[in-house]
């Protein structure tokens, strides 16, 4: 087997704060071959955002502790000194933010914002760097890009300045792009755009991604493999087809069945899983979930482990069987349905 | 760009106008106050009323007083401090104000070198002991009243040290650039340390705070996740949005100095610049002098203040005026 392009191994990031140690990153394991796309879906909170930054070694807080390792290409990212990860930064791994209005700094023209990264990494010339950021803009569908190359962030729109981001989170032509949440301070309209444009770039250049969502609808879309994170750990990890049509852990489920979906009849009331997720400064001992699970049972007292329970490959941390899951999947994800049966 | 600086500039004008409209204003119409008997000095002669009274038309309209005032002060220049021995007031202003210019333009340029350096020190040491140090002797410095400074650095460097380590150091006053470009410079090292301590210490912990709010921005995020190094993220993306706070309170403190707002460094060092002339007159109730110094002064604070202003639209291109 290849070495994978991205490995993440029991990865745990806390921070030091008055209250107590909050674990915002808790064991965190994942993989992410060339060419692929790995979905991280998970709510506000959940830690999939610090897991992506830690890996780009973009926490700067002192008060943040790092456990686990990081493997780009095989070598630990987390072990790198400051200069070692910066040559990495940006021309190996490119990273998307979720709000272009404020990520892009407002008193540099966006040209020469993607040349100071394309000069950062290679030595080319000024001029060299300035047609290949035009190309660039070009290709992430600014139209007049050879005039728009001399405007000011705040002339562009959100859509627009987003393609920008892109434009420069690509320009060094990494092998991995981290897109956090890319579509999420977005509208809807622009959205579909945006993710097409990562899904053209992603076949142009053959770079693999990550994307960090809330909304599954943008994984489904998108990633060929799906990791759901739930209080600082991943609960389930598939392939898009699995975590879409066999999900197995029941937070998946209650995700699933708040999507309105168009091809089903339409429910009563869309479904919402009760509760809050829990503070992660104290967190249970046993499932973090099993406080909001309508399927809670005594194990669940016991952390669960993501183990491959069907010995295919599809993770879960839940300890109810495939049998006993498959049982009860339906009438939780779709309810409207089961009563609907005669 | 052209027009806004055409219109900043109109502005500006305009303001200067109201500043002498209300300054005079002030001085000719408090009620209770002969504006004769204030601009003739102390216990003036009968004769010396009569004729301020005509010269300044003070029984006709007001607007024909203003205009007056006006044309003394800006086209002819004639204006006489009566208490002065007859001395012409705006000319001698001009005469003042080299003195400060140069004390003002050498302090801030220590105190811009310093207040950047310490701020973005602290900034950086941030977590470490150096941060709360430096801060503690900046907030020392913004708290040093300048005239207590003033006159200690003079009994150092004047007192018992002048035979030995301070020989170097010229008697109390200025000494033209004109007249001996070294003398220029020793004579003025010691003021401009003491008028730029307060400003150090304030600069850099108003330009420590900012730069730690703004790195914190996702846009400083941005471009450590472009692997640029610490240093450059810092004085090319924090550093340079964190200036444009930083230039707009210079541009005001500048124009306050320039304006005779070092009013005490100049007393204590003996300096002959506008604050000291401000100061004698305020001793002797000279009026005359007292409102052409407030009007320059005016006039120094308003066009930093559209120095600014275009020093902005340069700084941050959303201001700036498509």
């Amino acid at each position: 087997m290849t070495t994978p392009l991205l490995e993440i191994r029991d990865l745990k990031v806390s921070f030091r704060t008055d209250d107590g140690v909050v674990q915002a990153v808790d064991g965190v394991s994942a993989t992410l071959n060339e060419g692929e796309t790995l979905g991280i879906v998970g709510e506000s909170g959940s830690g999939k955002s610090v897991t992506m930054m830690s890996v780009m070694r973009l926490i700067t807080d002192p008060n943040a502790k790092f456990e686990g390792e990081v493997l780009y290409k095989g070598t630990n990212l987390m072990a790198m000194s400051q200069d070692e990860i910066r040559s990495i930064r940006g021309a190996g791994i490119g990273m998307i933010f979720q709000d272009p209005m404020t990520s892009l700094n407002p008193v540099y023209k966006v040209g020469w914002q993607i040349e100071e990264q394309i000069r950062e990494h290679e030595k080319v010339s000024r001029k060299a760097a300035r047609d290949r950021a035009i190309e660039l803009l070009t290709s992430v569908g600014i139209p007049n890009a050879r005039e728009r190359v001399d405007a000011y962030p705040h002339q562009f729109s959100g859509g627009m300045r987003q393609r920008v981001m892109i434009a420069m989170a690509v320009s060094c032509s990494p092998d991995v792009l981290i897109a956090d949440e890319p579509t999420t301070a977005l509208d809807v309209t622009i959205q579909a755009q945006i993710l097409n444009l990562i899904k053209k770039l992603r076949e142009d250049f053959g770079t693999a991604v990550v994307l960090i969502t809330h909304d599954m609808g943008v994984v489904a879309d998108m990633a060929d493999r799906i990791a759901v994170m739930y209080a600082g750990k991943i609960v389930e990890q598939g392939t898009q087809r699995e975590l879409f049509y066999d999900p197995q852990h029941p937070y998946t489920w209650g995700l699933l069945g708040s999507i309105a979906r168009l091809d089903r009849p339409r429910p009563r009331r869309l479904a919402a899983i009760p509760g809050l997720p829990p503070s992660l400064l104290h967190l249970p001992p046993g499932c973090a979930f099993a406080d909001r699970c309508p399927h809670r049972f005594d194990r669940c007292a016991e952390q669960p482990a993501l183990l491959d329970r069907g010995g295919d490959g599809h993770l879960d941390a839940c300890h109810l069987t495939r049998q006993e899951k498959q049982d009860v999947r339906d009438a939780t994800i779709h309810p409207e349905l089961v009563e609907e049966r005669p | 760009m052209l027009t806004f600086i055409v219109r900043r500039t109109l502005w500006t004008v305009l303001v200067m106008f109201v500043i002498t409209a209300v300054v005079f204003i002030i001085f000719f119409k408090t009620p209770g106050v002969d504006p004769a008997r204030a601009i003739a000095g102390r216990n003036p002669s009968p004769q010396t009323l009569a004729e301020v009274r005509a010269q300044f038309g003070l029984n006709r309209p007001l607007v024909v007083q203003y205009g007056l005032m006006m044309k003394r002060i800006f086209v002819t220049r004639n204006l006489v401090s009566y208490s002065d021995q007859g001395e012409l007031v705006v000319p001698e202003i001009f005469a003042a104000a080299p003195a400060t210019l140069s004390l003002v333009f050498g302090a801030s340029l220590i105190w811009i070198v310093m207040a950047i350096a310490m701020g973005v020190a602290a900034a950086r040491l941030r977590g470490r002991i150096y941060d709360p140090i430096m801060m503690i002797l900046a907030l020392i410095g913004v708290s040093t009243p300048v005239f207590w400074l003033g006159q200690v650095i003079n009994l150092i460097t004047q007192g018992k040290l002048h035979t030995s380590v301070f020989s170097w150091v010229p008697p109390l006053g200025y000494t033209s650039f004109t007249t001996s470009p070294a003398l220029w410079f020793e004579g003025l090292i010691f003021p401009w340390i003491t008028l730029s301590i307060l400003y150090i210490g304030f600069y850099a912990r108003v330009l420590r705070a900012n730069l730690l709010e703004i790195q914190s921005e996702d846009y400083v995020r941005t471009a450590r996740a472009k692997g640029l190094s610490e240093r450059r993220v810092l004085m090319r993306h924090t550093l340079r949005t964190s200036l444009i706070t930083f230039v707009s309170l210079f541009g005001l403190d500048f124009g306050a100095l320039v304006g005779g707002g070092a009013i005490l460094t100049e007393v204590v060092f003996g300096i002959h610049g506008v604050g000291f002339l401000t100061w004698q007159a305020l001793q002797n109730l000279d009026l005359p002098t007292i409102m052409a110094v407030v009007i320059y002064g005016g006039f120094f604070i308003v066009l930093a203040n559209a120095l600014v202003d275009i020093g902005y639209a340069w700084l941050d291109p959303r201001v700036r005026p498509t």
